[in-house]
């Protein structure tokens, strides 16, 4: 039975949508190859949500600077909030794959996350370009040809944080880390740079809110320096604190990016001027590809600087694009963009760098310290580099060649 | 160990107590009297974390921003109980927990839309960010001392009113027996409007407090409000005076299992296990204390319906 439009009649109502079908099938048309579909994790909820916003940020600029896509060919961009669940995480790529059949993978922020969507992918042949997470797990024996560690191998961060409270010859430090396995490695990772004497080891509850407990016996242990590992929220109230305890006059606060990036800034503000942090990346690194990022990012998002999670995605993206490129346009060839995204041939946002084995990176660590730019405003700034073409400590445990 | 370490802990744990009190306060009150379990209780102390940060930045003035922060959160609990909370009552537990857990969800959403996801910056007032020397060698932050302060004048002025005010006795009155209350005269269901919009007032305030030492984040009345019902539970349901002395065991079990607990089995076992179950016990502290009391005093320590 038919519902007759109040509005038209039946005779113009028919030959509008004549017209509206004929301009869809004009443009499937045209379009003539079938679209790379890639799957994007956003981390816009759940505990990483800040993080998740500022990738998200930086897939966007990313994708809009390729007017929507990769190596000349059109992309669908098949997007989910997996809330840095691994639960939820698990079933969107499951669906990912299954319904949408993408051809590349890139997103989530937690290594929790990364870990229990690997192994689908894997499965299934699916390149995975982690753009932020770096578990040891798939550094090591259970490397896999599709999974790219885009970023970096989570201990190299701490490992540059201790190779600077090393170089700068800090006698006595304190660690701080929640006790879960990324705390446990993190502290692990600063001690295999760092030969001075570790004072204590103090590990905190996942999550807590308060640390008076943990300054009151800082400042009895007296020591010259404190790296902490206190990813998020963590991380801020221990800021706040600490400086608020008027701990910071004597005692040099270290720490990875992590902890100490715009994000954090954002909420802390003064209280971490001439904090020490050690990334692979920072927004005043000098080269082209990344003052051109800079400035984009600036002007998209109302003057604010990039954050490494952001500087991250949106290379993630610029690898895909060289990798749809260099594997001739088809993208539905997964040995052609494996080997393709193995040759890191791409104008990254930190510089050339190239993979292991692994498929982690053997690139630069710098050291940044937080300060004030030109307009006064509080945010990070390079000062040099702490290691040189560094690659992380697994890569000899993968079997891949 | 010094007796300087000792004291300083010792006031950090009074501190924490004294912010998981004004918590508990209001929740202890409602539950007490009404029989209502408002898990948005939470979501109020960020409401009041948020917009004092929000209102400091505009005013420059941290107590103005305790303020406004106050007087928008009771706002919102205005219409959260006129919306919501009024046909809860006659329902049973299930269903108040299922709603009010429901209202965090919708708070969050709300908070994040109009914040962002990013913690928002609570600055600490630039007088109080510094230390000031309690005692020869301890430098105890200022802003923390004003916390204590602040916790201890307003369980001073709650005790005042329940128990020394006419208002305090219907409420005590409410809390212990409501049908025997209502025989007598006293209007609860009025009553419970003030204690409701009075609980909402204190966790604004505690969040508003909280803020320049935490991060002001979707989400962190969810993190705090497992403490707080703990709180309740030892105090008994519906005592003031319950959640008071409760709070401060927590606070102060809950410092000691991290800072001397982990201490003492670093010094008497292998750093390895130390680091294992150190933090393991710290956490286990406060349930521990939970489990402790309830053994021996199962409807709490001051329970309003014994």
């Amino acid at each position: 039975m038919s519902h007759p439009s109040p509005k038209l009649p039946a005779l113009p109502r028919t030959l509008l949508s004549l017209l509206l079908c004929g301009a869809a099938l004009g443009g499937a048309v045209s379009a003539m190859a079938a679209p790379v579909k890639v799957g994007l994790a956003l981390d816009i909820s759940g505990p990483f949500a800040a993080l998740g916003a500022e990738a998200r940020d930086g897939f966007a600029l990313g994708i809009k600077q390729l007017g929507g896509k990769l190596g000349g060919q059109d992309v669908e961009f098949v997007q989910a909030d997996m809330a840095g669940s691994p639960d939820q995480a698990k079933q969107l790529v499951d669906r990912m794959i299954q319904r949408d059949k993408i051809d590349i993978f890139s997103g989530p922020i937690g290594s929790n996350v990364a870990l229990a969507v690997g192994p689908t992918l894997f499965n299934a042949k699916v390149p995975y370009l982690s753009a932020n997470a770096g578990p040891s797990q798939f550094a090591g024996a259970q490397c896999n040809a599709y999974f790219f560690g885009t970023a970096y191998q989570n201990d190299q961060f701490h490992e540059a944080a201790g190779k600077f409270a090393q170089d700068r010859g800090f006698k006595k430090t304190v660690l701080i880390a929640p006790n879960y396995p990324a705390g446990k490695d993190a502290l692990g990772g600063f001690k295999r740079q760092f030969k001075g004497q570790v004072a204590d080891e103090l590990y905190t509850k996942l999550g807590q809110i308060d640390y008076a407990a943990e300054l009151a016996q800082l400042r009895a242990a007296k020591p010259d320096s404190i790296y902490f590992f206190l990813p998020g929220a963590m991380g801020i109230n221990f800021i706040k604190q600490f400086v608020g305890a008027g701990l910071s006059k004597d005692i040099t606060l270290v720490t990875s990016g992590f902890s100490a990036d715009e994000d954090v800034i954002g909420a802390v503000g003064e209280p971490m001027l001439g904090l020490f942090n050690t990334a692979h990346w920072a927004h005043d690194l000098d080269n082209a590809a990344n003052k051109a990022f800079v400035a984009a990012f600036r002007k998209e998002y109302n003057g604010r600087y990039p954050s490494v999670y952001a500087a991250q995605a949106y290379d993630a993206i610029l690898a895909m694009d060289a990798a749809v490129k260099q594997s001739g346009g088809n993208a539905q060839n997964r040995d052609a963009v494996v080997a393709a995204l193995k040759k890191a041939n791409y104008a990254s946002t930190r510089g050339s760098f190239k993979y292991a084995n692994n498929h982690y990176p053997i690139e630069n660590f710098y050291l940044r310290v937080i300060g004030k730019d030109a307009q006064g405003k509080v945010t990070n700034k390079l000062i040099n580099t702490v290691l040189t073409n560094y690659g992380d400590s697994y890569a000899d445990k993968c079997p891949l060649k | 160990m010094s007796g300087i370490l000792v004291l300083e802990q010792l006031l950090n744990g009074l501190g924490y107590g004294l912010m998981l009190f004004l918590l508990a306060a209001g929740l202890t009150l409602v539950f007490g009297i009404m029989d209502v379990l408002n898990l948005a209780h939470g979501s109020l102390f960020m409401s009041g974390a948020y917009v004092a940060a929000e209102a400091h930045t505009r005013t420059g003035s941290f107590t103005a921003a305790i303020v406004i922060a106050v007087a928008v959160t009771v706002v919102v609990a205005l219409l959260l109980e006129v919306l919501l909370m009024r046909r809860l009552y006659t329902r049973d537990h299930l269903a108040q927990v299922l709603a009010t857990f429901g209202v965090i969800l919708v708070a969050d959403d709300i908070v994040k839309m109009a914040w962002g996801p990013s913690p928002v910056m609570a600055a600490t007032p630039a007088a109080l960010s510094g230390p000031i020397e309690l005692v020869e060698g301890l430098p105890y932050p200022a802003y923390r001392l004003v916390i204590l302060a602040g916790g201890l004048l307003v369980a001073l002025a709650l005790y005042l009113l329940v128990n020394h005010t006419r208002i305090g006795m219907r409420v005590r009155a409410g809390a212990s027996d409501r049908p025997m209350a209502e025989l007598m005269g006293v209007r609860v269901g009025r009553i419970f409007n003030g204690v409701f919009l009075l609980g909402a007032a204190l966790a604004a305030l505690a969040g508003a407090l909280m803020g320049p030492i935490v991060a002001v984040q979707v989400g962190m009345g969810e993190a705090i409000l497992i403490p707080a019902l703990v709180v309740l539970v030892i105090g008994g349901i519906g005592s003031v005076r319950g959640a008071f002395v409760a709070a401060l065991l927590v606070g102060v079990v809950d410092t000691i299992g991290r800072a001397f607990v982990p201490m003492l089995l670093r010094a008497t076992l292998p750093p390895a296990t130390a680091a294992d179950l150190g933090p393991l016990f710290a956490e286990v502290a406060m349930y521990a204390l939970m489990v402790v009391v309830l053994i021996f005093r199962p409807s709490g320590l001051f329970s309003a319906r014994a």
